[in-house]
């Protein structure tokens, strides 16, 4: 499967909106060459602040800037653009409902050899619990692409979540991304896959092996975690009953958490969860993690089995 | 950076339609000091000191400083005035008020269901609010953003924000005090209310912020000392920071708590307690 590069998308769709758009500024926290703001800076200095390691005053100053028209980016590591600004994402852009995008790059486990310290497995809660926040973690490069500039010409305050690793590419060329819709990757009748990121390929993956099994499986992508395309898990509920959500992040307050809250009020199904459950990983190679910490297609695969016998 | 040389005359916003005379400025900070008393009375809650010792600061800017239209909050080229410290929002809504950017009888609504008059400053309840502040430390950074919209778009308005001496002991304060000299804000003037109390007890006591000047200094800003409730003090500081070139400027203002009201000056008790009714109409004669 061909890979690329969710951040190196970024940092060219920046550029694209840069021409087109005069009000669009950028800001990053001392890490621009890894989120890849830096193709931008070069592009547009004038319009780019890199304020250093100073991500809570990063907030404020693009919520400043936002209040004054423009259309602001603001990007570091998941990790540092959720837990370490929380305060100031709640007062300055979640009250406020400024037109700030906070783009992060290095989001989940896959971070890798960099350990616990910066991968961010809580943000998605974080984010998920800010009224007015659009919050979006795209499958693949095409995905990312469409979302950044949905973020451009939507009004108000998003938070995008991007790997750090290269991703299979699952989405053909004019791909049409529709903010709050979720994608039904794949019919099925014997049970559902919620996915989002990277779980999303894996889940994909997981229903090819479930098919040769006999096994017709459901596969949506929900990209957009809020505001969060209710119907689509209704349906998925009512006609397949039996769901799997999988994400990479902890158990609770993530996709899982949202979409569980929407079967129990609507359509009560059995239901697995594959995620990190309620602890922090370490260090190693992204795949190696990913297997440790039972984010594989196959841990999709025997929670799809496992909720299947529940029916 | 973009050529500050291309700024055109018709963005620069005219003066201040107030213009009020220094004793006229007396009048009116005493005037603007009884709405706190008695908006905070009778909300039954809030934060007399901290907006009695910012009085003066405040009518000084509204009345004789800012470029600013009551009637058009969202001009373009107005000056720009960000309350930091939010618990201090009934000496702006004072201000507001009186200048005309809605009606004085929506200062009794303070604090109460369906007001305009949050508890602590809010931009999207009241027109002339610039932005949403109550957790502290963090309204510099959003002026830092506002003076650097005005750069990108070669505007002339000046931006202005009030800092409580409390809220320097916030890291975020200090990031953003790096900065706004980083980016050689000169559109920028911060002003600390320093009144040495907070809610516990005296700064000194608690989180000594001394040397307080020099700290600015040694962060690259410009800065001028001066008594707080001296009228002719405060605006030839703000004068002063106007013209200062290549670095933002702080004006440490030295201010009393609850300044104006005997019993409640350099009172902690009033820094988030309001008076009583009786209380309040000490206060108000006090204040006549």
């Amino acid at each position: 499967m061909a890979e690329a590069s969710t951040r190196e998308t970024y940092g060219k769709t920046l550029i694209e909106l840069g021409k087109q758009n005069e009000d669009i500024v950028v800001l990053d926290a001392d890490l621009s060459p890894s989120t890849m703001t830096n193709f931008f800076a070069r592009e547009f200095p004038d319009r780019f602040f890199n304020c250093g390691l100073e991500e809570q005053n990063m907030v404020g100053i693009a919520a400043g800037l936002a209040a004054s028209g423009k259309i602001v980016f603001a990007s570091s590591f998941a990790i540092f653009a959720s837990c370490r600004c929380f305060d100031q994402l709640r007062l300055c852009l979640s009250q406020p409902e400024l037109n700030v995008k906070i783009v992060a790059t290095h989001g989940g486990i896959t971070v890798g050899e960099d350990g616990t310290s910066h991968q961010a497995i809580e943000d998605l809660a974080l984010y998920c619990a800010l009224p007015g926040f659009t919050v979006i973690v795209p499958a693949d490069a095409i995905e990312a692409a469409e979302a950044i500039r949905v973020a451009a010409s939507d009004y108000g305050p998003f938070y995008i979540r991007l790997s750090r690793p290269k991703t299979p590419i699952i989405y053909p060329r004019g791909y049409q991304f529709v903010l709050g819709k979720a994608v039904t990757m794949r019919q099925g009748q014997d049970a559902t896959i919620i996915a989002t990121g990277i779980m999303v390929a894996k889940a994909l993956e997981a229903s090819d092996v479930l098919a040769r099994q006999g096994i017709d499986c459901r596969v949506i992508n929900i990209h957009t975690l809020k505001p969060l395309d209710e119907a689509v898990i209704v349906k998925a509920a009512s006609e397949t009953d039996a769901i799997v959500v999988a994400e990479e992040h902890l158990a609770q307050g993530g996709l899982g958490s949202r979409v569980a809250q929407i079967v129990a009020r609507e359509k009560p199904v059995p239901m697995e969860f594959v995620n990190l459950g309620d602890r922090y990983a370490v260090s190693g190679k992204a795949e190696e993690l990913l297997q440790r910490y039972g984010l594989t297609a196959r841990d999709i695969e025997e929670s799809v089995k496992s909720v299947a016998r529940k029916k | 950076m973009p050529n500050h040389s291309k700024m055109s005359l018709e963005s620069t916003p005219e003066g201040n339609k107030f213009n009020l005379t220094t004793a006229e400025l007396r009048e009116m900070a005493k005037k603007l000091r009884r709405h706190v008393i008695t908006m905070i009375a009778t909300a039954g809650s809030g934060h007399p000191g901290g907006s009695l010792s910012a009085a003066d600061i405040i009518t000084a800017l509204y009345f004789k400083v800012l470029r600013h239209n009551p009637q058009d909050p969202q001009w373009p080229n107005r000056d720009r005035f960000i309350l930091s410290k939010g618990h201090a929002a009934p000496i702006l809504y004072a201000a507001l008020a009186e200048t005309g950017y809605f009606p004085m009888v929506e200062l009794a609504t303070l604090r109460k269901l369906n007001s305009h008059l949050q508890g602590h400053a809010d931009r999207k309840f009241t027109p002339g609010v610039e932005m949403s502040s109550g957790s502290l430390g963090m309204g510099l950074s959003f002026a830092i953003g506002v003076a650097l919209a005005a750069r990108l778009d070669s505007k002339a308005y000046r931006t202005y924000v009030l800092l409580s001496d409390g809220e320097c002991e916030e890291g975020q304060t200090w990031e953003a005090a790096l900065s706004a000299a980083h980016f050689k804000l000169d559109n920028l003037t911060a002003i600390v209310d320093y009144n040495g109390i907070q809610l516990s007890g005296w700064v000194r006591d608690i989180m000594n912020l001394e040397p307080f000047i020099q700290k600015w200094q040694a962060f690259g800003w410009y800065t001028i000392d001066i008594d707080g409730h001296d009228f002719d003090q405060i605006l030839s500081a703000y004068q002063e920071a106007e013209k200062i070139k290549g670095k933002p400027a702080v004006i440490v203002a030295h201010t009393i708590k609850g300044k104006g009201v005997s019993f409640m000056e350099n009172n902690v008790a009033f820094h988030g307690k309001a008076p009583t009714r009786e209380e309040a109409e000490r206060a108000l004669k006090e204040l006549e």
